[in-house]
């Protein structure tokens, strides 16, 4: 029966003893204790978290990178093949304008050297007709110097008149 | 690995420990007397004046601890229990009962009567019961510090292993049965239960001071743990907990008339926390009566012959390991059962809505 009968000095004693550690442990150890380890699930998480989210950052900046890689290789692409075309063309440019000098120098020449070679035909014909009227002239002076002879060509000429 | 190896060591040092000491205390008695496992087992179990560790021959090893007694006739006295001589004598008028009332209990005799003075001793379970609340603020303070100047850092070591236990009474006892708003009001009993008794049943497993006390296997002090739970429950009961007691819903109005159902709760309020206070003492106690009978049986056939005392030894030390083991993990199922029932116990009372909790008893 001693062993079921509670002893009133224990009772005393424990509910003192009990009380305080459980004042003092409240106090100076589970408070400080559970909110510590609350702190540090918290952070846990939130460095998971923040780790996950650095991860998804970094996944999308990989692929903006990417695509800003795309975009300027293609971009190079673009003015490479502009800058081809822009060449090509300047080049044609070139070539048609000068051919087009070419033609309006040559042309100019032609005209130059038709219209010196008239200038040149029409003193030249004004030359020989000038001449031939002097030798003509002088022929005509000699030719006709008698009446005979003068006779005899205008016969001829009456001639050949009457044969046309 | 090596914990598990030292632990084992320990456990095994102690075991050969305790019986060197046990047959010491029959070799003596074999002279005198025949050996009584039945006295010896409640001297072990029970509560004492002071501290025995050994007896050498005529000689005991023991701490004296003080008495502190008030008597309604003489007032107060204190003085050491080294004045008694072990019972053997009567100082300022006290002595060790031997009666058939107080027997084992320091009684005042006055006029030739004994008296149970007021007695405040600090008896072996009072002193291991300061110990291990000394060892307990000391483990927690010195945690808090541990985590104050590691704040940021993983812990490991010691405190790594106790942050399992913590969070396991936060996790699974706590928060699992009350939820996390009511659970973290009542953190701080239940954590302080939990550890109070672990750290006592653990202490009660190690057979020489400042262990060996039992002092989570004591009536009074598993009381006084139920009082606590009961009072909390009380004090802390919504209008649901106290309609659910007086008028319950889904019952018939002519059941739920008194006397009959009210005073069926009524008694419930009550039963509970003597459930909590009988099923702790009894385990524990009990581990100790086993462990104690195992070591008994081995002087019990030592007595008829000295042969059949060291066969029997063997088997016994076998037993009384694996007792010690099972010991081990029913210290902690206590403490476990304990908290877990005193946090259902608090949840029937703070809980809000009317829920059919099953019931546990």
């Amino acid at each position: 029966m001693n062993l079921v009968t509670p002893d009133f000095g224990l009772l005393f004693w424990m509910v003192l003893s009990f009380s305080i550690l459980l004042i003092i442990l409240k106090k100076f150890a589970w408070k400080p204790i559970l909110k510590m380890l609350q702190d540090r699930e918290d952070e846990i998480s939130k460095s998971l978290e923040a780790a996950n989210q650095a991860k998804a950052q970094m996944e999308k900046l990989n692929a903006e990178n990417e695509e800003i890689l795309k975009q300027a290789r293609s971009e190079r692409e673009a003015i490479l093949r502009e800058a081809k075309a822009a060449k090509d063309k300047i080049v044609s440019e070139a070539q048609t304008a000068a051919k087009l000098e070419a033609d309006k120098i040559i042309t100019a020449a032609k005209n130059e050297i038709a219209a010196e070679k008239e200038a040149a035909m029409g003193e030249l014909s004004a030359k020989v007709a000038e001449l031939s009227v002097e030798i003509a002239e002088k022929i005509l002076k000699r030719e006709l110097a008698t009446e005979d002879k003068q006779n005899g060509y205008v016969k001829e000429l009456v001639k050949e008149i009457s044969l046309n | 690995m090596n914990l598990l190896k030292k632990l084992t060591l320990f456990a095994l040092i102690f075991i050969t420990a305790n019986f060197a000491f046990a047959q010491n205390e029959t070799n003596q008695g074999a002279k005198e007397e025949a050996f009584e496992p039945g006295e010896l087992i409640m001297e072990h179990i029970g509560d004492a004046y002071e501290w025995h560790v050994a007896t050498f021959g005529d000689f005991h090893l023991s701490l004296p601890l003080p008495c502190i007694v008030y008597s309604e006739k003489t007032g107060l006295h204190v003085f050491s229990s080294s004045n008694l001589h072990h019972g053997e004598q009567e100082f300022e008028g006290f002595r060790i009962s031997e009666s058939e009332n107080y027997k084992g209990k320091l009684v005042e005799i006055i006029d030739g009567e004994e008296v149970r003075p007021w007695d405040f001793s600090i008896t072996k379970n009072v002193f291991a019961l300061l110990f291990s609340v000394s060892l307990i603020s000391f483990i927690f303070i010195k945690m808090k510090k541990y985590y104050e100047n590691n704040k940021g850092k993983a812990p490991h070591g010691f405190f790594n292993a106790l942050e399992l236990v913590v969070l396991f009474v936060r996790d699974d006892i706590a928060y699992a049965s009350l939820g996390k708003k009511h659970g973290d009001k009542f953190m701080p009993f239940l954590m302080t239960v939990f550890f109070f008794i672990f750290i006592n049943n653990l202490l009660g497993l190690i057979p020489i001071l400042p262990g060996g006390a039992n002092v989570t296997g004591n009536i009074a002090v598993t009381c006084v743990l139920a009082l606590f739970v009961f009072v909390i429950t009380t004090i802390n009961g919504k209008k649901e907990y106290w309609l659910d007691i007086f008028w319950p819903k889904g019952t018939p109005w002519w059941l739920k008339m008194p006397p009959i159902l009210p005073a069926v709760e009524i008694m419930g309020m009550f039963t509970k926390p003597i459930v909590l206070m009988v099923r702790l003492f009894a385990n524990i106690t009990a581990g100790h009566i086993i462990a104690l009978g195992f070591f008994s049986l081995i002087f019990l056939f030592g007595a008829k012959s000295a042969g059949a005392g060291y066969g029997v030894s063997t088997v016994s030390i076998l037993f009384t390991v694996f007792m010690s083991a099972l010991e081990l993990l029913v210290a902690f199922i206590q403490a476990y059962v304990f908290t877990l029932l005193s946090s259902i116990y608090f949840s029937m009372a703070v809980a809000e809505e009317h829920e059919e909790k099953p019931a546990v008893n």
